[in-house]
């Protein structure tokens, strides 16, 4: 299994955790000195950050989140002038105002080199052809992994993403043999082949990096079968970089953070304690190297795990597990939390569902119902309401012992639920907050 | 003696069950008999046609979710008491129903019903030295 930068992703831990003090001394104060944002914040909180003596001083830092990053729109986080900015990409701005994020020439050189560590670690050398079907645009899918594919040395394909017609097409007579897209729209990729029935030895995939939305070891599972390929997740956000901040290696078992560029914490996202490796909480993300916009503890919303033992892959960083779900998406049902990813593995772990299903809270008077959308499939549909009935119980079952409240199982038919091609949408909250 | 049933799971929804039917018009399928099972937000319709294997390449072809089974067609005296010797003989024999469904045949003048059991080729054993009136697929599919 090759390694992109042997010395810096196999660093021992001890020579890591030096470069990573000496990097964090140097970005605090850098955002200090430039950023009118991190000055306050910092002075505020009594942190002179020329007086941090260790990385266990991190924790006394404050954190920034997507409201600090919305309210600097467009250009108050930047930490230099415009003529040395040579790249702007944006969020999609679903959740508010958009957020800008800019890029130095070094910048950018640093996101290119980590995602060649991404695709290697994903199985791709320069001999591969890869098509791209992330978008290309503000979104920092599609030109974050195609610069990357640049520096392998690989040929890139950039298709962009949507016309499936045409993916297929493109796949099969440019001989693609790596694809890059999310996961839900390498499942849609494989159910197309499918029913049109190409015969995937007409095609010359061999590997797949997918991101952007989180998915499961099913669907892994899913896509590895029907696109008779290798699929490896990677993961990042806009706000900190974009793609390949962690990728997964050909272990997959969790995303090797990029340690040298990035200090990842876990908290709380409750009370915003530290919280030590291997519990599950919100992410938190400190670049070290960033230029253009340094992010300093940065709450990504993102709820997942890091774990800390060694990987075979000889890797030194330390992982972290498939993001559990949103803080965001995270519903309270009667007073409950519920991460649409519980109702996921459920339906996954059952052999008679697809992981195909839609989420509705509505509320009832006082009560919130949980309705969950789930399409039959022609392995389990029987003649016998009976054993239909069965199942839903089932179903409800499974669902009310993994999240500790009901829900009401809906059966709907085969591929009625909507499959994006961006990030899926599986909650329809028509929940009215008074 | 083994009739096939199609089955289709349908939702609840304003016109399924008319694309269903427009599918059988189109190729030229007959439906013999039919049942609706129901409940608020689905439902499963099982059809007795003439032409089985055809339709069910159809509606699956429309994307529809389908089942073929096995079900036994037993013919009855169109009068008071036809249904409960029928019933009774069932009974007697131990032969369990899951569901079952009738149409009346003008050719034999006799009722037909349809009957789902778990062991069709067991049932069909019993019922007949019991003496039952058992139909084959012929004459269940064509009027």
């Amino acid at each position: 299994m090759k390694i992109w930068d042997q010395q810096a992703e196999a660093m021992p831990r001890a020579a890591l955790k030096e470069l990573q003090f000496k990097r964090l001394k140097h970005i605090l104060q850098y955002a200090y000195d430039r950023v009118p944002y991190y000055k306050n914040s910092f002075d505020e909180n009594r942190i002179v950050p020329g007086k941090i003596k260790s990385l266990d001083e991190l924790p006394s830092i404050p954190f920034t989140t997507k409201a600090d990053m919305q309210a600097s729109y467009p250009y108050d986080m930047f930490a230099v002038p415009m003529e040395e900015v040579v790249r702007i990409h944006s969020s999609s701005g679903t959740t508010g105002k958009p957020t800008v994020v800019g890029y130095t020439r070094n910048d950018l050189n640093t996101w290119s080199d980590l995602i060649a560590r991404l695709l290697t670690a994903g199985g791709v050398t320069q001999k591969d052809i890869v098509q791209i079907a992330f978008g290309y645009g503000l979104f920092t899918g599609g030109f974050g992994l195609h610069y990357g594919v640049e520096k392998v040395g690989a040929t890139v394909i950039p298709v962009s993403s949507g016309n499936t017609d045409r993916q297929l097409m493109i796949m099969k007579d440019f001989h693609s043999t790596a694809l890059v897209c999310t996961p839900s729209y390498a499942i849609y990729l494989g159910e197309v082949i499918e029913e049109a029935g190409i015969d995937m030895a007409d095609l010359h995939l061999r590997v797949g990096m997918f991101g952007a939305e989180p998915w499961t070891e099913n669907m892994r599972k899913e896509i590895e079968k029907k696109l008779h390929i290798s699929a490896t997740d990677n993961y990042g956000l806009s706000e900190v970089m974009g793609p390949g901040v962690a990728m997964e290696c050909r272990c997959k078992h969790g995303m090797h953070v990029n340690e040298d560029h990035f200090i990842a914490e876990i908290i709380d996202p409750n009370t915003g304690k530290v919280l030590p490796y291997g519990e599950m909480g919100e992410l938190v993300l400190t670049t070290l190297t960033k230029e253009a916009i340094p992010v300093i503890r940065y709450r990504t919303r993102d709820i997942t795990s890091l774990i800390e033992e060694p990987c075979e892959c000889g890797r030194t960083f330390i992982r972290m597990s498939k993001p559990h779900g949103r803080t965001d998406d995270m519903l309270i049902i009667r007073g409950v939390n519920v991460f649409p990813s519980q109702i996921e593995t459920v339906l996954i772990e059952m052999e008679e569902t697809d992981p195909h299903y839609q989420l509705v809270v509505t509320r009832e008077g006082a009560l919130d119902t949980l309705e969950i959308k789930v399409e039959v499939n022609e392995v389990f549909f029987s003649d016998e309401m009976r054993q239909m009935r069965a199942l839903e119980e089932k179903i409800k079952q499974k669902v009310r012992s993994a999240l500790g409240i009901a829900a009401q199982i809906k059966l709907v038919e085969p591929k009625s639920i909507e499959r994006s091609v961006g990030k899926a949408k599986r909650v329809i909250d028509l929940r009215e907050l008074k | 003696m083994q009739v096939k049933q199609i089955s289709i799971f349908v939702e609840n929804r304003a016109g399924r069950l008319e694309e269903i039917s427009a599918i059988l018009e189109n190729n030229n399928i007959n439906i013999r008999a039919l049942s609706l099972a129901d409940t608020s937000d689905f439902g499963i319709i099982r059809l007795i046609v003439d032409k089985p294997d055809l339709a069910e390449k159809a509606l699956r072809d429309a994307g529809f979710t389908i089942r073929e089974n096995v079900v036994i067609a037993c013919a009855i005296e169109d009068k008071p008491g036809g249904l409960h010797r029928l019933l009774k003989l069932f009974s007697d024999l131990s032969v369990s129903i899951e569901y079952m469904y009738s149409f009346f045949e003008r050719h034999l003048e006799k009722a037909v019903i349809i009957i789902r059991v778990e062991d069709p080729k067991e049932a069909i054993t019993i019922l007949k030295k019991g003496g039952a009136e058992l139909l084959t697929a012929e004459q269940v599919y064509s009027p």
